[in-house]
């Protein structure tokens, strides 16, 4: 435990204006405060996958995706692969995505994406895996999630949660990112009173223009002296009203609230459940295509996804 | 002769350097019969503000021997850096023109505990420092009979105004148990002639956790084919090592052989030893490959090993119809230098004696000579006569032959290459040789030195990269 590390995180959900600016003090001052908050406080399983069965991902808790997404143009980031079913598979007790380098229904590289869509999704929580991912400029894998009223409330008005993307090009470097979408107006029943009202007219002088695409709430981490390609580490967020907090194994990186400056929108993450994904891209808009140096074929390796209730401790 | 060495360019002169050994460094090592080398020290620091304990500065033979000071105006960090001046072109302080050293602590340091060498530096202009790293010990390890054994080069390194942080991934830890070469450089002025200086601070070993994924090659990771005749050898060239860093860059090093672990898919055709020397033993095809630290390098080499077979006879000949330099036919007119070590020169030249007969094979030739230690008058006599052997398809080798005048001393152009003074050759390039084949030339001493051969002094050998030569005399 490097608790010299930790933030000192408050009980958002009983803030009083007082505490919020006392955390914002906290979090300006980084590290030096003594630390009080344990890095996880979520432990009822709700859902665990250890990857114990060789073959296909268990199609009981995971979708397969397939294609270049639903508009064939690189999942709205340029992405470079076609996602097949067969390149994910479990054995040993690891699920692996491999990049691979070979044409295919006109990709140049071919990996996969799953998702727990339909068939796991949860509000708030702790959602964690273990993971061991590749290198080289353009990969791009990620543990993220999605709103599951994305079908209703296109993206990115469902919310993304980004509990862990990585360049390969930084091997140890990842990032933390939450997607919502911008303000829209809607003047209040007369009924709500003027505080709401003023809200409204706040709103139609300074929409906020969202925070997604490439202009998300973002923060990176440095694992300093370790490697994201090297070694396995446990990447997770621990999810409640009002805040997502971001951690790599022991160590609580970043909790971003609805107060944030980098939430340039409404807080998108309380309306109700989100599934996972996991997938390995290759090049696109985050890192850029791969080069004549990157390695193909590459896994990334994950070890377990777990998730755990929101107990209110918050 | 000092003139020879400024034909060439400068960075193949420094790129040989790291071949050059033991230049005057005489020194004792008595530990006494009970010495225990189990218990090295594991200090990281070369120079944080100083020379660290047992540290030694040792510059190269010909290089300007006051290029380095310790600086304690420019620094990264502390109290002082180590100063680098690297010289002008035609410097009379070093007679090779160049500035480089090696820093070793002869007492011996295990740095199985480190994954890289890395410092500070910076540079008084943007430049390209030739050579750096460590590994380099002079030959003078107590430890190893192997010289500079476990050498790592980073070859032709950017260096900016500002200060910058640089790593040098140390190809395999576990080697390193008892390691003497601490840092060495070698670089000389840029193509204009200019020097400059250049600061490194901070230089130690250290354990970063972050150089990762290795990628080790051999040949510079291509797979080659090769033909070697039996009895013969070549040197594994080309040992790389390539680390990802936590920048993302792949870095490479030149990684000495002694760092990898070799294979020969057939022992009774080949071997090789731990230093990368591949011995042709018997006839037949075997594959040479390697591993460094349990990881496969790319690049390997398809050896065909073939039977020897010897040059043609020469005919009988009375004694006042040839001189000879180089024939088991004839009795040599001089003895010559086969290895005149010509600055800049990759030449490894082996005079090979397989049942009494003696053969010249030159491997990796770029340039070098055969240097009479007498003239020869040549004045009765019309003939060059070579014998060529090669074993690669396309091979071309370049033959000057020079006359250098009553002055008895060789004179070249340092631009040009060409004789100046009383220096006179003539040129010609040896074609049509077939792989496997002997191939005998007879060129007539014409051109420039059709008037003046009373005093031939040097074959010049340029390019091939492979041959073997035989039976070289002038007649009439």
């Amino acid at each position: 435990m490097k608790k010299g590390n930790q933030m000192k995180l408050e009980k958002l959900s009983l803030l009083s204006q007082r505490a919020l600016f006392l955390v914002l003090v906290l979090l300006g001052m980084g590290c030096a405060t003594e630390s009080t908050q344990t890095v996880v406080n979520f432990t009822e399983l709700t859902f665990a996958e250890e990857f114990d069965v060789d073959g296909p991902p268990n199609p009981g808790k995971w979708i397969l995706e397939q294609g270049r997404g639903p508009n064939e143009d690189g999942w709205g980031n340029n992405e470079l692969q076609y996602y097949r079913p067969e390149n994910a598979t479990v054995s040993n007790g690891y699920l692996i995505i491999t990049a691979k380098r070979e044409q295919f229904e006109g990709a140049s590289y071919t990996s996969a994406r799953m998702t727990t869509k339909g068939k796991f999704e949860q509000q708030y929580g702790r959602f964690e895996a273990r993971m061991r991912l590749p290198y080289g400029q353009g990969m791009w894998p990620a543990f993220w999630m999605l709103g599951a009223d994305i079908d209703t409330n296109p993206w990115p008005g469902a919310g993304e949660i980004d509990i862990m993307e990585n360049k390969g090009r930084t091997p140890s470097i990842i990032s933390a990112a939450l997607h919502g979408p911008p303000d829209v107006c809607v003047e209040p029943p007369s009924t709500e009173g003027p505080d709401a009202y003023n809200a409204y007219l706040n709103c139609l002088q300074n929409p906020r223009d969202g925070y997604f695409g490439d202009d998300p709430a973002f923060k990176e981490y440095d694992l300093v002296n370790e490697r994201v390609d090297t070694e396995f580490h446990v990447y997770g967020v621990e999810w409640g009203p009002q805040y997502v907090n971001f951690y790599v194994d022991d160590v609580l990186f970043k909790q971003f609230t609805p107060e944030d400056e980098e939430i340039d929108g409404p807080w998108v993450f309380d309306k109700g459940p989100f599934y996972m994904l996991l997938n390995l891209a290759v090049g696109g808009n985050f890192d850029g295509p791969p080069n004549a140096e990157t390695v193909f074929p590459q896994s990334m390796l994950v070890d377990y996804v777990r998730v755990y209730k929101y107990n209110g401790l918050d | 002769m000092k003139n020879e060495k400024r034909i060439y360019s400068r960075l193949a002169l420094f790129l040989s350097l790291i071949i050059v050994v033991g230049v005057g460094c005489e020194r004792d090592f008595d530990f006494g019969d009970d010495a225990q080398f189990a218990k090295f020290g594991n200090n990281p620091d070369i120079f944080i503000d100083g020379f660290s304990a047992g540290l030694e500065y040792l510059p190269f033979a010909g290089s300007k021997f006051d290029a380095f000071s310790v600086d304690t105006d420019v620094k990264y960090s502390g109290e002082a850096s180590m100063r680098f001046d690297v010289p002008n072109a035609f410097d009379p302080g070093t007679s090779l023109g160049f500035a480089g050293a090696i820093f070793p602590d002869y007492g011996g340091r295990d740095l199985t505990g480190y994954d890289a060498l890395t410092f500070w530096a910076k540079a008084s202009k943007a430049e390209t420092i030739s050579a750096i790293g460590f590994g380099n010990d002079f030959e003078q390890s107590p430890y190893r009979e192997t010289g500079s054994k476990y050498l790592v080069t980073k070859f032709d390194l950017r260096i900016s105004t500002g200060w910058t942080k640089y790593i040098i991934p140390i190809p395999d830890p576990s080697k390193l148990v008892d390691e003497t070469g601490m840092f060495w450089y070698a670089e000389g002025p840029d193509a204009n002639g200019d020097g400059y200086t250049f600061w490194i601070d901070e230089l130690k070993f250290e354990k970063l956790g972050t150089i990762a994924q290795p990628q080790p090659a051999i040949f510079n990771g291509v797979d080659g084919t090769g033909v070697n005749l039996v009895g013969t050898e070549r040197q594994i060239s080309g040992t790389t090592q390539t680390f990802n860093l936590a920048n993302g860059v792949n870095e490479t090093v030149f990684a000495a052989p002694a760092y990898f672990d070799f294979t020969s898919s057939n022992t009774s055709v080949a071997s090789v030893s731990e230093i990368g020397i591949i011995s042709a033993i018997g006839e037949g095809v075997t594959e040479i490959t390697a591993t460094l630290a349990g990881v496969r390098a790319n690049g390997s080499l398809e050896l065909t090993v073939g039977e020897f077979s010897f040059a043609p006879t020469p005919p009988a000949r009375d004694a006042e119809d040839v001189k000879s330099i180089f024939s088991d036919a004839y009795a040599n007119a001089t003895e010559s230098n086969f290895t005149p070590g010509f600055g800049g020169s990759t030449t490894e030249t082996t005079i090979l004696t397989i049942n009494g007969d003696n053969v010249a094979t030159y491997f990796n030739n770029n340039f070098t000579g055969i240097i009479f230690d007498n003239t020869i008058d040549a004045s009765a006599l019309t003939t060059l006569h070579v014998d060529v052997f090669v074993q690669e398809a396309g091979t071309e080798v370049g033959l000057q032959i020079r006359d250098i005048g009553a002055n008895q001393t060789i004179e070249t152009d340092v631009n040009t290459g060409n004789p100046i003074g009383d220096d006179k050759d003539f040129r010609t390039t040896l074609t049509g040789l077939t792989p496997g084949e002997w191939t005998s030339f007879d060129i007539p001493l014409g051109g420039d030195i059709a008037s003046q051969k009373d005093n031939l002094g040097a074959l010049i050998l340029v390019g091939g990269p492979n041959f073997t030569l035989d039976n070289i005399y002038f007649y009439r």
